[in-house]
């Protein structure tokens, strides 16, 4: 497949003589704001919790975490443009996170739910992404899913302690993966963005592990003693920039300064 | 005992090593002045173990506290690698709270109960951490000077004569200096950015000038205990032995940003070889000792909010354990 070369080939006949960039490259853009946008929604959402956890070993996890998510993020926006003008300068419609990660964080049961359930599927797939034919991509996946690996096991260690704790726990636990639930079948939605890509070999079709996960879910749900949520109807749209109303109070906080002095560097 | 994050007003405190052997706090004070460590199962002073326990965990607790103030920044962070940089320091501060609560712990009491006092009002933590942060410019400033004036407290204490203290002062050290250079790095960028980056500079300095300056504690002759602890390498310089030290590294640091110290008196005395400078409003440092900080209700309902938040997962922790536990027993 060659994807990256036979791009820059398509290009060199179009008259670009230099490999681009991949804003050039609208597919390629969007799927890597997908994936910074998820990263860095998910980082500033972890973030609130800083100085306010449950315990102090905790705080200092989820700033680990945070401080991860962050990162990816950065790399990610990186590739898509100027990461700080993308994080910083976009409204609502431009973002293409996927709604879980936009979620609030609720009690540390519904962080937990959201934690588990998207470190889950963010592992499976930067494993798949660090084969990905274009090897930016490749190269921020190969370094996130070390950190993603522990976030995953994190998350699924808080659910079995909760779901396995008291009365209160369990109850707060399985309230937090109810709420959480819905937004599932949106991280292995297919697009015709996505479609494109997987075929060119640059992104990961994740209905190739939608069975894996939802028994790796499963399984941790069993040890938590746990029911798995009964299936809810699917909550989409933020692949295409329709999301919840969290997500436009998440960004008026982070992007207030940038916004309110345009011309200052910090 | 008033030391690095100092908020207490010791001057209650009574000497009292009266009723012990006289010989074991001879051999105790000799161990500790020829520069020995002491050991959590060596023998010390009652009194000695109580200063250690009060300024060790008031240092722990002005790490957790210190989280608050610049913790309302994270998410208001102006770039990917402020924001970045901000979120690693401020858990860089509750790192140091851990290691600081532990070596407490080693000399009998635990941590929770530190942490009860700390919530009931009963143990202190730094005054500093009682004004709010009001613009970015504020975190710029809290790097430079607080984290400054905690390097200057902190530095001889990577040399106090409690072993654990000692140590968790080298780890704590080296993270510190990262925090002042990062806190003026953002100083750097503000006073040489756009007319209002460089008003947000100037007014978080006229904001945090004085109360860093409160840091270093009362003056030397108000500070009854000094001469005890300094005999015990608890401390290792003065309150105003330090206070002057800051001034003389500071004051040129903000020429450097173009930015004017809020003190009309501050004036190079070429016969000391330092600064000259006003008067601390000793008032405002006891009223916020006392509590009575302008966020002061603010950031102790924060601490308790999280932590009576937190109960029922510290105590889902604790059940689970115990499950774990009765299971592998079984
Ligand atoms: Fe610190
Ligand atoms: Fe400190
Ligand atoms: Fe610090």
């Amino acid at each position: 497949m060659a994807t990256r070369s036979k791009i820059d080939a398509d290009l060199v006949k179009r008259g670009r003589t230099d490999p681009v960039a991949p804003e050039a490259i609208p597919a390629m853009q969007d799927y890597c704001q997908r994936l910074g946008d998820d990263a860095l929604i998910l980082g500033q959402r972890l973030s609130e919790w800083c100085g306010h956890a449950p315990a102090l070993e905790v705080d200092l996890s989820l700033a680990n975490l945070a401080l991860d998510l962050i990162g990816q993020g950065t790399n990610f926006l990186g590739l898509a443009g100027d990461a700080d003008k993308l994080a910083f300068h976009r409204d609502v419609l431009d973002w293409k996170n996927c709604w879980l990660v936009e979620q609030p964080n609720g009690d540390f049961a519904q962080t937990i739910a959201r934690q588990l359930l998207f470190s889950t599927w963010q592992h499976m797939l930067y494993e798949r992404l660090a084969a990905s034919s274009d090897e930016r991509i490749a190269a921020i996946a190969a370094k996130g899913v070390k950190e993603v690996a522990y976030h995953r096991e994190l998350a699924a260690d808080w659910t079995i302690r909760l779901g396995d704790g008291t009365e209160e726990s369990a109850r707060r636990m399985a309230e937090g993966l109810d709420w959480c639930w819905r937004f599932v079948p949106e991280l292995f939605e297919v697009d015709e963005v996505l479609e494109g890509l997987i075929a060119d070999g640059i992104a990961v079709d994740p209905r190739l592990f939608e069975g894996e996960y939802r028994s790796v879910i499963a399984a941790v749900l069993a040890e938590a003693k746990l029911a798995v949520p009964a299936d809810q109807r699917a909550i989409l749209g933020g692949r295409r920039g329709h999301h919840s109303e969290h997500l436009g109070h998440l960004l008026a906080v982070m992007q207030f300064l940038p916004r309110t002095y345009p011309d200052a560097q910090w | 005992m008033r030391r690095m994050y100092t908020t207490e007003l010791s001057k209650n405190v009574k000497p009292i090593e009266t009723a012990e052997e006289p010989e074991l706090v001879a051999a105790f004070e000799a161990r500790v002045a020829a520069d020995e460590f002491i050991e959590p199962k060596d023998w010390m002073p009652d009194a000695y173990r109580k200063t250690l326990v009060r300024q060790i965990s008031q240092h722990a607790h002005s790490e957790i506290v210190g989280m608050l103030p610049e913790g309302n920044w994270i998410t208001r962070a102006p770039s990917l690698r402020r924001k970045a940089i901000l979120l690693a320091k401020v858990q860089d501060e509750g790192g140091h709270g851990l290691y600081l609560y532990c070596a407490a712990e080693t000399l009998g009491t635990s941590r929770e109960e530190m942490v009860e006092a700390l919530h009931s009002g009963k143990a202190k933590y730094s005054t500093i951490f009682n004004y709010p942060t009001l613009t970015w410019a504020d975190i710029g400033a809290i790097g430079w000077l607080v984290d400054g004036a905690a390097i200057m407290n902190q530095v001889p204490l990577q040399r106090t004569s409690y072993g654990p203290y000692a140590r968790a002062m080298v780890r704590v050290c080296k993270e510190e200096s990262f925090h002042q250079r990062q806190g003026y790095e953002i100083m750097i960028a503000l006073a040489n950015g756009t007319p209002e980056q460089k008003r947000m500079a100037q007014d978080a300095l006229n904001r945090w000038w004085w109360p860093s300056l409160m840091m270093f504690g009362p003056p030397d002759d108000n500070s009854p205990n000094t001469e005890r602890s300094m005999r015990w390498r608890i401390k290792r310089e003065t309150n105003d032995e330090l206070r002057q030290k800051f001034v003389d590294i500071t004051v040129p640091q903000a020429d450097f940003l173009n930015l004017s110290v809020p003190d009309p008196e501050v004036k190079w005395n070429e016969a000391k070889g330092g600064y000259d400078f006003g008067e601390v409003d000793w008032e405002e440092f006891y009223a916020v000792v006392r509590g009575e900080g302008p966020v002061a209700k603010e950031r102790m309902k924060a601490r308790r909010d999280a932590w009576d938040n937190g109960a029922w997962v510290r105590d889902a922790a604790a059940a689970y354990e115990e499950k774990r536990r009765a299971k592998q027993a079984a």
